[in-house]
């Protein structure tokens, strides 16, 4: 509070304050854990049919053996493997409500609180967001577990290497920070338009069939797959996965982690510009 | 140094101007008509520290967008102020730990946790020490009478249990202004009494300034000594609020309880007559002619009682409202001119 505040307290403080509406947030999922952890499950519900799905697509390809066909390098068990490592993958890079909640901040004027109290929006929600990860982590953890256990015939490679594995985990808590800011960036937009949930859907029609959910970016045909790899959302599920499975190696693997943090940096600084000339336009600044 | 210093501030927005029709809404796509709506014209004004100032006026007058100016969410279109020597909508740090906004229709605490949580949020984001926390926060929950309700989710609080919650928490970091926006809309007489006398006792206590609007003329009889009425974005008096009867109304309403078995005919000479139940009849009456009108009744009639009064407060302002809106904005610079004393009286 006072002017006498040494850099190092005020640094301490920060983290403090995040730390603590970290707590406040977590504290708040809590609040709901019926709802929460049936929500939490009933996600992984689609293992089944993913599974039954690619089987009847490698039996198309070899009705004698589905085990031994090939698409653009992928076996039936690598596909498998590939769509558990995507789930994977979007857990933490997915952000449910995160855009439509900033644009109801802004048409319903809660934002106000934002630009009274002595907190800044942007780290408000990031470290909510954290906080929901972590509710989401501590309930789906086992399920995961099992899931992967029951499934280990799929991952025909076994474990990974020590720096895939690493890679594999600094790709998804980058992808978790890509993922904020991306969709932080479209909630913005409610300072320009009353109606986000329009835009978010053409957003999440595109990230479905591009960020690698539903399938492989690889058995993409040319030139899509060359525009597909230029474009941040296959950070989203596919890359992760592609790391782990060996699929991304050697100078291939750094190039894409370092256009991931570039991804990652250009959408968080976007995000501080939008949220700086909403306000602007929110306050009538200049208007 | 006053406080609050306001200088031909001025805020206009730019609202799209919707037509009827399919027709005008798909002309609407490619070509837009914009109107510029005049919220707050010129308003210039000068708080002292420890003042309690309401501001009245008709819904839309521009009270919460004057709010909303100091408070610094909204940059004015023109003019200048100052709140403690900061410029609001520069959103300073500081300022913002040595104000507190309090908005009646909205709620700034987290919905699915007790009010502890959201108290504790704010001891953090205003940085503010655990033991002057702590004593801040016992005396504000003592004094509201809230000790028993930290605990439970602000979901299933009362309207008033919660807007007591948003006051402790706008209260926590001590801010040396305070601005209210309608604190009670919404809530029973009973709640309503409760945070006027919190605000009253607090403010007296503490010496704080506090600005608030209010459309319940209790609040305001209750809590403030100066009143400001703006209407069409303009302040149309400054002064207290008993002042605004004298200026406004030219009327007072004599109630006479006739003596058993007269007759109140003749009587409507004197005035418009109000309401008959008799014995008791109560007309209106000029005020200049009040003492002439009395003497003559005295002598024509006989009379148990008499009571001469003004005429309620609501309707005073109702008149002023209604009064300020059918004229258009060249009248009402010249109606400036005609003010009596303590209005318009806040240039320096």
């Amino acid at each position: 509070m006072s002017d006498s505040h040494s850099s190092k307290s005020k640094a301490t403080d920060t983290i403090k304050t995040r730390w603590m509406i970290l707590q406040i947030a977590l504290a708040e999922r809590l609040a709901y854990r019926g709802d929460f952890v049936l929500g939490t499950l009933v996600r992984f519900l689609p293992i089944i049919t993913q599974i039954f799905l690619w089987w009847a697509i490698f039996q198309s390809i070899n009705p004698n053996d589905p085990n031994v066909g090939r698409l653009s390098g992928f076996s039936f068990q690598d596909m498998v493997a590939y769509y558990l490592l995507t789930m994977v993958g979007r857990a933490f890079s997915s952000m449910p409500g995160l855009s439509s909640s900033i644009g109801v901040k802004i048409r319903d004027g809660e934002i106000k609180k934002f630009l009274v109290q002595p907190v800044d929006l942007l780290t408000f929600l990031f470290w909510s967001r954290v906080a929901h990860k972590i509710a989401y982590f501590s309930i789906s953890t086992l399920p995961f577990a099992i899931v992967f256990y029951l499934c280990r015939s799929y991952f025909t490679l076994g474990w990974p290497d020590p720096w895939t594995l690493a890679a594999f985990v600094a790709s998804l808590f980058l992808s978790f920070a890509l993922g904020f800011y991306l969709e932080a960036c479209i909630g913005l937009i409610g300072f320009w338009m009353l109606e986000v949930s329009s835009l978010l859907f053409v957003y999440m029609l595109f990230q479905f069939f591009l960020s690698g959910h539903m399938f492989p970016l690889d058995i993409l045909p040319e030139p899509f797959l060359s525009i597909v790899s230029f474009l941040p959302i296959k950070y989203l599920a596919y890359f992760p996965a592609a790391v782990f499975l060996g699929k991304v190696q050697g100078t291939k693997l750094v190039i894409d982690m370092g256009l991931l943090v570039a991804w990652t940096v250009f959408f968080l600084a976007l995000s501080q510009i939008i949220y700086r000339r909403g306000l602007k336009r929110y306050s009538g600044y200049g208007g | 140094m006053s406080i609050i210093e306001i200088e031909q501030l001025a805020k206009s927005y730019r609202v799209y101007q919707k037509k009827e029709g399919l027709r005008e809404a798909l002309r609407g796509l490619w070509h837009r008509e914009y109107k510029d709506v005049n919220a707050v014209k010129n308003i210039s004004l000068r708080v002292e520290p420890g003042e309690f100032v309401a501001f009245l006026g008709p819904n839309g007058a521009g009270k919460t967008t004057t709010l909303k100016l100091l408070s610094g969410v909204i940059h004015p279109t023109n003019g200048s102020a100052t709140v403690m020597g900061f410029v609001p909508w520069e959103r300073s740090l500081e300022y913002r730990r040595r104000f507190a906004l309090v908005m009646g229709q909205k709620n700034q605490l987290w919905w699915d946790l007790p009010a502890q949580e959201s108290f504790r949020l704010h001891q953090q984001i205003y940085q503010i020490g655990s033991s002057d926390f702590k004593k801040t926060m016992d005396e504000l929950t003592s004094l509201l009478t809230v000790q028993d309700l930290l605990g439970r989710p602000i979901r299933e609080l009362s309207l008033g249990e919660r807007m007591k919650m948003e006051l402790i928490a706008a209260l926590l970091h001590r801010p040396e202004v305070l601005f209210l926006d309608e604190p009670t809309i919404g809530l029973d007489v009973i709640a309503q009494h409760n945070i006027q006398q919190f605000l009253k006792f607090y403010q007296a206590e503490r010496g704080i300034t506090i600005l608030l609007t209010s459309h319940y003329m209790k609040d305001i009889a209750a809590l403030c000594k100066r009143v400001v009425v703006i209407a069409q974005g303009q302040i149309q008096y400054d002064g207290s609020l008993s002042g605004i009867v004298d200026s406004f109304s030219g009327d007072k309403i004599i109630t006479l309880q006739l003596a058993v078995g007269q007759s109140d005919t003749g009587l409507e000479r004197y005035g418009k007559l109000e309401k008959i139940a008799m014995p008791r009849v109560s007309f209106r009456c000029p005020r200049s002619e009040v003492s002439k009108s009395l003497g003559e009744i005295l002598n024509n009639y006989q009379i148990d009682d008499i009571a001469v009064e003004d005429p309620p407060l609501e309707e005073t302002i109702g008149k002023l409202f209604t009064h300020v809106s059918k004229e258009d904005s060249s009248a009402l610079t010249e109606s400036s001119d005609v003010r009596p004393n303590g209005m318009a009286a806040n240039k320096p």
